[in-house]
Order: structure tokens, then C-alpha cells, then sequence
């Protein structure tokens, strides 16, 4: 009995440690993954590139035209 | 379509940049946290302006050559992307220094306006306005074509001196330098794991591409605004 009694607080001494020795690590943006929320500005930095793909395409399709007239021409 | 392939690899490789950047694992560092994905972004502008830059010198060996007025398009115009790429590269390492070399590690900013990396990268950037600057003042075609290929080789020469060697001779802060043993003088090796490298080589090509195709809509339009300066067939 006196056995299970010292290994429960040598548990309870030790538990504590334990989990500060885990929060002492350096500092991750992991509460902002565990809720999900970081997929919002994934989602927006991908909508921006996105557009900025489609603007430099559509510069890439009128240059295209022009160089057609012009050889046209 | 055929030889559109990049542009889209391009796109590909940035979409993946930004999905794996944001959400994969990073190593835990202290100081630099988070911020640590950085990589993917300040470190691809300086890689793409060296590249940019380095076609831009070719280009320039080549209008020597032969003095043909279309290589001379086409260096001032990687040219022109390279530099903007070298000045947001700067802006974002501006960012990144603030919370990284200001406040955590007990610098003042008076240490960090003496860093050797960034006056090296400010030189650099300056040498390539003066590019520009040359190029505008003259008013000759040939003339401007000619002194400018000159003057862009040694602005790229310039380059590696003052980003490259200076700030690994001299202490730095900047990862790479002395004090950080890396002996790599734009990133530090041993702060990257693998995972890391997935990220970061694919987002190098990326961003790269990028700039590669904004340079050749420039030099397009160039090409076809002085269409009767040019002796070949556009």
C-alpha cells in the first residue's frame, strides 16, 4: 500500500514538469492550426496569386494580338 | 500553347509554395518561430533576381557581340524585373528584421542600420538604378545600348562582392555570416530540414518563372513598340 502511495505522488511531482517542460518550447502558430483557421489566409493568399496569374495572362494575350496585327501589318 | 508549358509549371509551383509553405511543418526554432517560412517568400526574390540579373548579363555579352539592338531590349528589361524583385526582397527582409533582429535578440536598430548584408544588398540595388539612370540619359539609341551593356556588366560584378562576399568576411546577422557558422552566406543550412527543401527549391523555380515571364511581357511590348529600330523580324 505504502508502495502505490509513493509512485502516485512521485506521478503527481513529476506530471507537472513534464508539462512545462513541453510548453517550453519555442513558440508555433499551433493554435491558430488547430481551429482550421489558418486554410482562411491560405485561401487568400492563393485567390491573390491567382489573380495576379490571370492579370499577367491576359497582358500575355493582348501583347500576343498586337504582335499579330503588327506582323499582320 | 507548346511553348506556354512554363508559365503554367510557374503557377503549379507557386500554388504548391503557398499550400506546403503555409501548412507544412516547419522546424521549431526560438526567435525565429513561425516566421521561419519566410524562406519560401524574402529568400525566392533575392534567388529569381539573381537570375533575372544573370540573364540580364548575357544578354548584355551578347548585344557586345554582335550589336544587335534586340539583346539590348532584352537585357534592360530583366534587368528592370530583377531590380524589382531585389527591392521586395529588401522590403520583406525589412519586415522579417523587425521582429527577428530588433526585438528578440536585444538589438537596437542602430546595429541593424549597420548591418553589412543590407548595405551590401543597398549597394547593389543602387548600381542598378544607376543602370537606369544611365540608360534615360542618353538620348542616342546606340550609344545608350552600348555604354549601358558596359556598365551591366559591371553592375554584375558588383553584385557578388558586395551581397555575396563582404558580408561573409565581416560579422553578420544575417544567417550565413560568420557568427552563424553556416558558411553559407544567404541562408542557413542547418536551420533547414528536408521538408523544408521540398518547400523551398520548387518555390525558387516558381517565383523565378514568374519574374521570367513579366520580363519577356516587357521586353515583347519593347520589341514591338520599336519594331523599325530592328533590323531582324520581330
Amino acid at each position: 500500500m505504502t508502495r502505490y502511495k509513493f509512485i502516485t505522488v512521485l506521478v503527481c511531482a513529476v506530471a507537472p514538469l513534464l508539462l512545462t517542460a513541453q510548453a517550453a518550447g519555442p513558440e508555433m502558430a499551433d493554435t491558430m492550426r488547430s481551429n482550421g483557421k489558418i486554410y482562411i489566409v491560405v485561401a487568400v493568399c492563393l485567390t491573390i496569386l491567382c489573380g495576379l496569374f490571370l492579370y499577367v495572362a491576359s497582358l500575355d494575350r493582348k501583347i500576343r494580338k498586337m504582335e499579330k496585327d503588327s506582323r499582320g501589318a | 500553347m507548346k511553348k506556354n508549358w512554363w508559365k503554367i509549371v510557374s503557377f503549379g509551383l507557386l500554388v504548391y509554395t503557398i499550400w506546403a509553405g503555409f501548412l507544412w511543418p516547419v522546424p521549431r526554432l526560438f526567435i525565429l518561430n513561425e516566421t521561419i517560412r519566410n524562406l519560401y517568400f524574402h529568400v525566392c526574390m533575392w534567388f529569381a533576381m539573381m537570375i533575372l540579373f544573370g540573364i540580364s548579363f548575357v544578354y548584355s555579352i551578347k548585344y557586345l557581340m554582335g550589336f544587335k539592338y534586340r539583346n539590348d531590349i532584352y537585357a534592360r528589361h530583366f534587368a528592370a524585373v530583377g531590380s524589382f524583385l531585389g527591392i521586395l526582397g529588401y522590403a520583406t527582409g525589412a519586415l522579417w528584421v523587425s521582429v527577428t533582429w530588433v526585438t528578440q535578440q536585444g538589438q537596437s536598430f542602430g546595429s541593424v542600420l549597420k548591418e553589412p548584408k543590407l548595405i551590401g544588398a543597398a549597394i547593389a540595388l543602387l548600381i542598378y538604378g544607376a543602370y537606369f539612370v544611365l540608360r534615360g540619359s542618353l538620348t542616342d539609341v546606340d550609344k545608350r545600348a552600348r555604354i549601358g551593356a558596359v556598365y551591366n556588366i559591371f553592375a554584375f560584378a558588383m553584385l557578388f562582392p558586395s551581397i555575396w562576399i563582404i558580408p561573409r568576411l565581416v560579422g553578420s546577422l544575417h544567417p550565413g555570416a560568420p557568427g552563424s557558422e553556416s558558411g553559407n552566406p544567404a541562408l542557413d543550412r542547418n536551420d533547414m530540414d528536408n521538408s523544408m527543401r521540398m518547400v523551398f527549391y520548387p518555390a525558387v523555380i516558381g517565383w523565378t518563372l514568374l519574374g521570367i515571364w513579366i520580363a519577356s511581357l516587357k521586353v515583347r511590348l519593347q520589341l514591338l513598340a520599336d519594331k523599325n529600330l530592328l533590323n531582324d523580324k520581330v
